[in-house]
């Protein structure tokens, strides 16, 4: 198997690059649509994901550009696809690809260009257009509200329909979930988001200026470091800046804390959800303990206005080295009681173990990521598979699980919290000499660069590309969201609809990431 | 006359404090402060002085259900005597009136839910009356082992049975309907296993879904009945685990007292440890506690 998918690969129509690696435009060759589509199927059937589908406005009015970025995990490699589109549609790929659904769904909202043969068309953010082409509003003049028009419905005798949100009980984000019941058990779950839209990717189009790291660290606000050092790559690589070792770790140690802060508060919430009160006061207390160590490092509890282009803004001397490591040692010892008193509770295992099961099949066709992914028995991590930065010398085990249920995703994250605390302490103590930040100049024309990270949630994915002045013709936001929000609609089939709660706080995601 | 005046005062004041003695519980168990014991009663106070808001799609149902469910309930406090005092009210046959004043409550709570029209509160009274089903039959079987010990058709003397004829045939069957009581309180009371009443997941509720769209007075009056029934189903409870007096009144009115609000600590204790049964299991612990007390019964006619 390896041997022909080498095979095929070389006779590829695709560019291949690296995570954080330009490419001239000129060198990605231009496919017909036919190979463009021909290369995503043949690529994702051996075993490749698509981490990025984007359009861009062509060079004539009556042009759209597609791109593809295609995730190779194995030979860490990414490769770039390009077809430039003349009309207005498209041959849709999603029914033999379902991966691509909600990247087609996007295009036709920000491009107007309608994907044949799609099999559940609908916009996913419910805004106008990017460009005068508009599948939903052609004439441009009524208003837009989110979460209309039809949803997938279920007839017949005893099916009822429960609609939740965009208001919810609790203080959480807008999303509007539909669900068709049978009694109790759920047959099946349609999200509708776009509450959140603020215009991110449109806003960046013609930067980078004095606002665009700050939408970065905006994208989720859970996931700052995440977004920011991903951006940041990208202008780096554009303006062939090297980032001192010093600064990559003091990145790295930002974003483990930020996967430990979530992590913790993601255990605890599951345990409040399910009314078990000993792990769920502790882990928010303990998440406050993480987050407080983001505010030692850089005097913001989320880690903003810690990374910028060129490396970070504040420095760990050895004052707060000491401080750091008396925390994390602290932080180790709580971690360590609280979230064990969860696996050995038999009423917590009762309600975690085979609630919410995505089966790793399911997961790698949706093309899920992150603890997600990894729950589901999926080797996918970007600090692995694409390593940047810190860690392309400090590499950290990969946690997986098998069964896909809650269970699994709530014991990958401890896992990892293990795994990361080990990381944090190890790079704390040998923080490497050096400037922590570096001057970025001009960004290079005509370029594209795709940059990874693996932030808490999964893999955080922005693609950048210049024009001839160095300026972004379209800077694509991938947040892991986006790729797993499908995964939880598939996870409730057949579940009670009264577990829906765990089962979306085992995924957690990000509202605002997706609606960017 | 004073005894019924104690009564009756206790039986108006006393239950709000049960609810901060659980939420105490749980606060400690949590590494809290937590609020303190009279919380319950601002709360209830707060909401007491707040407007209402009305859905359109309600009728008079809706207005009506919070009050109907509060006074069945206060009746059938009535009823249950507290320590070795007699209840102020008393006839034979009046545990048949106690079930169904329970069974009127929960009828109009589950009417003024369904009153909205709303799918979350269709849910939520399909819950609570599938469970009721489980539950009430147990709670016959409670009455049928006093019956049997008692020989008596009334709550004042059934209650008082284990106390009066206290003897090792009896001690079984007690201990059987104990846990299966101490069950059916929990569900009654919307506690966890059951239910989580601290939950803002609509979709995992039972009990506070049916009362979302009440809010202002009203949900004070339910807010204030929930605690009512706690300390009814826990009255009835202390009977069965106490089964001795003592000689002065006054020290039988504070082992009531503080009787009951060691059962509110235990409520807290097992919230505590213990995570919530997944919605399709709460039966099987339901048709346990009938089991517990169906057992009693055999044991006593055997």
């Amino acid at each position: 198997m390896t041997v022909s998918a080498t095979a095929i690969k070389s006779n590829s129509t695709l560019a291949i690059t690296n995570n954080g690696a330009a490419l001239k435009l000129d060198d990605i060759p231009e496919l017909s649509i036919e190979q463009f589509g021909q290369a995503i199927l043949t690529n994702v059937a051996f075993g490749q994901r698509v981490s990025a589908l984007f359009a861009l406005s062509g060079k004539n009015a009556s042009e759209t550009d597609l791109y593809v970025v295609l995730a190779d995990d194995e030979d860490n490699e990414l490769s770039v696809g390009r077809v430039v589109l003349q009309g207005d549609e498209y041959p849709s790929l999603t029914p033999r690809c379902p991966q691509v659904h909600m990247f087609e769904r996007e295009i036709a909202e920000q491009y107007g260009l309608k994907p044949v043969g799609h099999p559940w068309f609908k916009p996913v953010r419910w805004h106008r257009s990017f460009i005068k082409r508009d599948i939903w509003n052609p004439d441009g003049a009524e208003d837009i509200l989110p979460a209309t028009g039809d949803f997938y419905t279920v007839e017949g005798e005893q099916v009822h329909e429960v609609a939740v949100g965009p208001v919810h009980a609790g203080i959480i984000e807008p999303g509007h979930f539909r669900f068709q019941c049978h009694g109790e058990e759920v047959f099946h779950l349609e999200i509708a988001l776009g509450y959140q839209h603020r215009g991110i990717e449109k806003a960046l189009i013609g930067g980078p200026g004095a606002r665009t790291l700050h939408y970065a660290e905006n994208i989720a606000g859970d996931t700052a470091i995440g977004h920011a050092s991903t951006y940041c790559q990208n202008i780096e690589t554009l303006a062939d800046a090297r980032v001192s070792p010093r600064a990559m770790a003091i990145r790295g140690i930002a974003l483990e804390l930020e996967r430990l802060a979530n992590h913790v508060g993601d255990l605890g919430a599951l345990a409040l959800d399910i009314g078990f009160l000993p792990t769920s006061s502790y882990c928010g207390r303990i998440r406050g303990d993480f987050l407080n160590m983001s505010a030692v490092i850089c005097g913001n509890r989320f880690g903003r206005g810690l990374v910028c282009p060129g490396g970070v803004r504040h420095d760990i001397e050895q004052s707060r080295v000491d401080d750091l490591l008396k925390r994390f040692k602290a932080a180790e010892k709580d971690v360590d009681v609280a979230i064990n008193l969860l696996w050995e509770a038999q009423t917590v295992m009762a309600r975690f173990e085979h609630t919410g099961t995505v089966s790793t099949k399911t997961a790698a066709e949706l093309g899920l990521v992150g603890p997600a992914a990894r729950a589901a028995g999926l080797i996918r991590d970007v600090r692995q598979d694409h390593a940047s930065g810190i860690y392309c010398f400090k590499h950290i085990p990969v946690s997986t699980c098998q069964t896909g249920d809650v269970f699994a995703r709530a014991y990958v994250r401890w896992l990892e919290i293990q795994q990361s605390l080990k990381f944090v302490i190890e790079q704390v103590r040998a923080l490497p000499g050096g400037k922590i930040s570096v001057s970025c100049g001009s960004l290079a024309p005509e370029s594209i660069v795709i940059s990874l990270n693996e932030a808490w949630r999964g893999e955080v994915c922005h693609v950048a590309l210049t024009d001839k002045n160095g300026q972004f013709t379209r800077y694509k936001v991938v947040d892991p969201s986006f790729h797993n929000w499908t995964g939880l609609a598939m996870a409730l089939r057949n579940q009670q609809i009264s577990d829906f709660p765990i089962c979306n706080k085992s995924f957690n995601l990000s509202y605002c990431g997706n609606d960017l | 006359m004073i005894t019924s005046i104690i009564h009756v005062l206790l039986l108006l004041l006393m239950p709000p404090l049960l609810m901060g003695i659980i939420n105490k519980t749980k606060a400690w168990f949590g590494g809290r402060v937590g609020a303190s014991f009279l919380q319950p009663y601002y709360d209830i106070i707060k909401l007491m002085r707040k407007g209402m808001v009305y859905s359109t799609t309600t009728t008079w149902i809706f207005r009506i259900g919070p009050i109907v469910t509060l006074v069945a309930l206060l009746i059938a406090g009535l009823l249950v005597p507290m320590g070795p005092f007699s209840a102020p009210v008393t006839f034979t046959g009046d545990l048949i009136l106690f079930a169904y004043l329970f069974g009127l409550s929960r009828f109009f709570t589950t009417a003024a839910a369904l009153d909205t029209g709303s799918a979350f509160e269709g849910m939520g009274s399909a819950r609570e009356v599938t469970f009721a089903c489980f539950s009430e039959p147990a709670l016959f079987f409670v009455f049928l082992v006093l019956i049997k010990i008692s020989g008596a058709f009334s709550l004042t003397p059934m209650l008082h049975g284990p106390m009066e004829g206290f003897s090792v045939a009896i001690a079984a069957p007690v201990v059987l309907i104990a846990i299966g009581l101490f069950i059916i309180m929990l569900a009654e009371s919307c506690r966890i296993p059951v239910d989580d009443p601290n939950t803002h997941l609509e979709l995992t509720m039972i009990h506070e879904v049916m009362v979302l769209d009440h809010s202002g007075p009203l949900f004070g009056v339910i807010s204030y009945t929930a605690a009512v029934k706690l300390f009814i189903l826990s009255t009835v409870l202390l009977h069965i685990l106490m089964p001795f007096q003592l000689q002065s009144d006054w020290i039988n009115w504070l082992l009531q007292i503080f009787g009951v609000m060691g059962i509110a600590v235990l409520v807290g204790v097992v919230e505590s440890v213990m995570a919530r049964l997944q919605m399709q299991h709460v039966p099987y612990l339901l048709v346990s506690a009938l089991l517990f007390c169906a057992f009693g019964f055999i044991l006593l006619v055997r």
